[in-house]
């Protein structure tokens, strides 16, 4: 009883959030509402139990990258959308898609989810046995993985550097 | 005892306003929040399977979304700042350069 | 004993000459282009006459095989060849009038820049005419059918800078075309019903058959279709009306194709199927009016014709009525006789107008000859001694040939016998105003008679085509190399009848005695009492060799009669052409529109021209072309180029640079996917 309430309280939270996301016309205000939606986030991972995935949510996606759109937004003095025209198919075209797909999904998962729920703290929680799996059974996609974040790094920095940065180092060699 | 369905449908609600919003904004870090939004309904969909099935391999999953998606976050912006240097703009309709 | 002859060899001979001048000749000088032609045409000529020294030792019909070509389940064809004493006198006067027309064809093209491909096309010519009379199967012979047609169609327009030339070569190919058609159809009935085209093959199967007196059946069928091809091939009505067009051809050309040979493809090749004829009387008496007709018709328009090839054309039409006239009353070996003096002295009558032609530096027209005799003595003695043998007087050639298949007519049908005789004195007539108008009386033209002065623009004042001016300015007598195969020719014209002389005169028919096994080894039933036409033994016998004397008294009147005919043409003709010149002039006018109806060959082209030949090319035009060609295949490959480059041009304007409109794309392309993975998981 209690976990459907928490639920329905945390998952209104994380719609209404990523409701305000679409309407609001300043990307700050929509970085916030992000922030929300990925905190509330956060809340539906405890109540599933699983509280390690929990914590690197709120310290990986709203401590990092929420504070990383954050920096651009200020870095690139961001203000309020301008009201251009944009094109005709994303919103002719788009939307209906994006309903379709929706629906279906909505329809599919309704009829056919079965009867399984889930109780509070479902899943088996100990981060060793995270950490176990991680190192053992997906070892090649954590190295992998570990490759790809060096090699984002390192693009990140070329693309954002300034040109006379660049300049400057290919100068060096 | 909350079923399946009511987190996958908040999940897929929450898919479903990353795509409107990678639809219908205009601005090129708003659209790329959004994308990020997408990326979150994912990951509740995959915890909450994971939690039906008693498997933890979902959560390892989400843990790897997380991580492509730090990295992804990280490139992209680094883009959009490129992009702003030679546009001078934020907003997406006047990148397009590339049309025929 | 059956030795190998290696026919195949015979026509190939020609073939590597075409070949080898063809690829080759462009580069040659123009000795050695000549001596490549006659080599091979005198080769294949020197192999035919060794095949006569081997010819008693044969069985017959000796047949050799070569490889197989088609086979087909049952059906099958070979590349076999076939010789027995028809296709042995055909193989000799192909080669034999052949290497002649070679010779003589040396001088008179000398002039000409296309020197070596005249003697490609001439060479290719003979090997295929000599496929024709060699081949052992009807699809062969086939092959050589088209190919002498093709041959004819090349060296007709062989001039094609000439507007005229190019279209006689095309209304001799596509009237060729239509009598070749009603031929195929006869050789798809003959597969059908005898499941093969060899003849041994069908001509055993058809044997037993018996005559088809009760009116038409297969055979009578067969015979027809095979007739309308001999048509097209030799000129009969209807289809006679390309060979005056031919003329338009070289002069040699017209000797070799246009009279000695392939227009006697068609005797040939009905005397081949002599019998199939024999056991279609209907079909033979069909044959035997389509002569008579075509003779006389041609005859009467050749009286008033005044070009002098064009004269020898509707000569020839009529000569080749002659000959359709013996088989159609089923006298195949009078026919071939005709054949072999008609090749000699029309051959010659060609070549010697050849001359003329030459001498007068390219002059066509009579009125513009006269005189000639004392100028061009050679060619004079030689046309002199062929006009005589086509005019039908003994001891020439051709008395012997034409008195044969007169009396033959008779004795199947008097009418018959009466329009021959009437002919034969029209073609003395139109003869002898030809050789009265050549070579007597005051010279017409305009050339000097002895050495003088170059005419530059005499061709344009004689109004002739100008390929066969070269500039001499006057009268002159040709080379020897030009003489020496009219002066054969005409030897032979003199000598050439006397192995036919009949019973009557005193002979002993050689030729038919040699011949006769062809036709009689297959004669329909031989009962005593039956009342078939066929070249049957009891007539035959009372009219040669060992002579009964009943019939010879009845024969010797009707020879008379018919060289009171000759005659009798011989001094109209002297009469109206060199006693009294104005005479014709009078005649003409008094008979008004009648002789203008002749003049113009009783408008038949322009019956046809109107009839089938207008609606057919303007039907094409609409249909065809307009219609079929452009509205449907064009426009179907137009469309389908336009419709791609609309469709791309559609496609193009998703690439708009706007990111907004690739991101619904992507979605509406999520969506798609989405939905095909949930119907499939839900089928």
């Amino acid at each position: 009883m209690l976990h459907l309430i928490l639920f329905s309280v945390f998952g209104l939270i994380c719609a209404a959030a990523a409701v305000n996301l679409l309407v609001q016309s300043h990307p700050i205000n929509s970085a916030l509402s992000l922030v929300v939606v990925m905190g509330s986030l956060a809340v539906e991972y405890l109540l599933l139990g699983a509280e390690f995935l929990a914590a690197v949510q709120v310290i990986v996606y709203a401590g990092a990258i929420m504070v990383l759109f954050v920096f651009v937004i200020m870095l690139l003095n961001a203000g309020r959308e301008a009201q251009t025209k944009g094109s005709r198919v994303s919103l002719v075209i788009g939307i209906p898609g994006m309903l379709i797909g929706s629906v279906l999904m909505a329809w599919i998962l309704i009829l056919h989810s079965g009867t399984g729920s889930v109780e509070a703290g479902a899943l088996p929680g100990p981060p060793r046995e995270i950490a176990q799996l991680l190192f053992h059974q997906f070892l090649l996609p954590f190295e992998v993985t570990s490759i790809l974040v060096l090699i984002a790094i390192m693009g990140a920095v070329v693309l954002a550097a300034r040109p006379e940065a660049l300049q400057r180092t290919e100068g060096k060699n | 005892m909350v079923p399946v369905s009511y987190y996958l449908v908040l999940s897929g609600f929450l898919f479903a306003c990353g795509v409107t919003g990678f639809l219908i904004k205009r601005n090129i870090i708003t659209i790329f929040m959004s994308i990020e939004l997408m990326l979150n309904g994912v990951n509740l969909s995959f915890v909450a399977f994971a939690a039906q099935w008693h498997q933890l391999s979902g959560q390892v999953f989400v843990f790897f979304v997380m991580v492509v998606a730090a990295a992804e976050a990280a490139v992209g912006l680094a883009i959009i700042i490129a992009v702003y240097r030679t546009r001078e703009t934020l907003n997406v309709d006047q990148v397009n350069l590339l049309k025929l | 004993m059956n030795p190998d002859l290696h026919l195949w060899i015979i026509p190939l001979l020609p073939l590597a000459g075409a070949a080898i001048n063809g690829v080759l000749g462009k580069r040659f000088s123009r000795a050695v282009v000549s001596s490549v032609a006659l080599l091979f045409c005198g080769a294949a000529f020197a192999m035919a006459l060794w095949v006569v020294s081997q010819f008693s030792s044969l069985t017959l019909p000796h047949t050799e095989f070569l490889a197989t070509w088609i086979r087909a389940g049952n059906f099958q064809v070979d590349f076999s060849f076939y010789l027995d004493q028809l296709s042995l006198i055909m193989l000799l006067i192909v080669t034999g009038v052949g290497f002649l027309i070679h010779i003589y064809s040396v001088g008179y093209m000398w002039d000409d820049a296309g020197f070596y491909r005249f003697f490609a096309y001439m060479n290719l010519f003979m090997f295929f005419m000599l496929t024709l009379v060699l081949a052992a199967n009807y699809l062969l012979m086939f092959i050589g059918w088209e190919g002498v047609g093709l041959a004819s169609y090349l060296l007709i327009g062989f001039w094609f800078t000439k507007d005229s030339a190019a279209s006689a070569g095309m209304k001799a190919f596509i009237v060729n075309r239509i009598g070749d058609f009603g031929f195929l159809i006869a050789l798809f009935l003959i597969i059908q019903h005898f499941g093969s085209l060899d003849f041994n093959t069908v001509f055993q199967s058809v044997a037993p058959i018996a005559p088809e007196t009760a009116g038409a059946g297969l055979l009578t069928t067969i015979a027809l279709l095979l007739l309308v091809g001999a048509c097209g091939k030799s000129a009969q009505i209807p289809l006679y009306v390309w060979l005056p067009d031919a003329m338009e051809g070289p002069t040699p050309v017209s000797a070799l194709i246009h009279a000695a040979t392939m227009v006697t493809a068609g005797v040939y090749m009905i005397s081949r199927s002599h019998v199939i004829f024999e056991r279609a009387p209907s079909a033979l008496t069909v044959v035997a009016i389509i002569g008579t007709l075509t003779a006389i018709f041609a005859a009467s328009i050749g009286i008033v014709q005044t070009d002098i090839k064009k004269v020898l054309a509707y000569s020839t039409i009529s000569q080749l009525g002659y000959m359709f006239l013996a088989c159609g009353v089923a006298a195949f070996s009078a026919g071939i006789f005709h054949l072999m003096t008609h090749a000699f002295f029309k051959g010659l009558l060609f070549l010697a107008a050849g001359s003329v032609i030459h001498g007068l530096g390219g002059e066509q027209d009579m009125r513009r000859m006269g005189g000639l005799r004392t100028k061009i003595p050679w060619t004079f003695w030689t046309m002199t001694a062929a006009t005589f043998a086509i005019a039908g007087i003994p001891p020439f050639a051709g008395f012997f040939s034409k008195d044969e298949i007169l009396w033959r007519a008779y004795q199947a049908s008097w009418i018959y016998w009466l329009i021959g005789l009437f002919t034969a004195f029209l073609t003395s007539f139109y003869m002898f105003r030809l050789w009265f108008m050549t070579f007597f009386g005051e010279y017409r033209g305009e050339l000097e008679s002895s050495h003088g002065h170059e005419h530059a623009d005499d061709a344009s004042r004689a109004g002739v085509p100008a390929p066969h001016e070269h500039g001499h300015g006057s009268i002159h007598e040709s080379p020897k190399v030009m003489l020496v195969p009219l002066v054969i020719l005409a030897v032979l014209s003199v000598v050439g009848g006397w192995v036919g002389v009949p019973g009557s005169l005193g002979g002993n028919n050689t030729f038919d005695k040699f011949l006769g096994p062809v036709f009689r080894a297959t004669a329909p039933d031989v009962n005593s009492n039956h009342a078939s036409p066929g070249e049957a033994a009891p007539p035959e016998k009372q009219t040669e060799g060992t002579e009964p004397k009943t019939g010879h008294g009845t024969e010797l009147a009707f020879t008379g009669i018919s060289v009171f005919a000759a005659l009798f043409g011989l001094y109209l003709a002297w009469l109206l052409y060199l006693r009294r010149p104005q005479l014709p002039q009078q005649i003409a006018r008094s008979l008004g529109g009648f002789y203008d109806t002749v003049l113009n060959k009783y408008y038949v082209d322009e019956f046809y021209a109107t009839m089938f030949v207008k609606p057919l090319v303007d039907g094409s035009r609409a249909i065809l072309w307009h219609g079929i060609d452009q509205g449907v295949i064009d426009a179907a490959v137009d469309s389908s180029a336009d419709g791609a480059r609309d469709a791309s041009d559609t496609l193009r304007r998703m690439q708009s640079g706007n990111v907004r409109s690739y991101a619904g794309w992507v979605t509406i392309g999520a969506a798609a996917v989405i939905a095909y993975m949930i119907w499939v998981a839900l089928r």
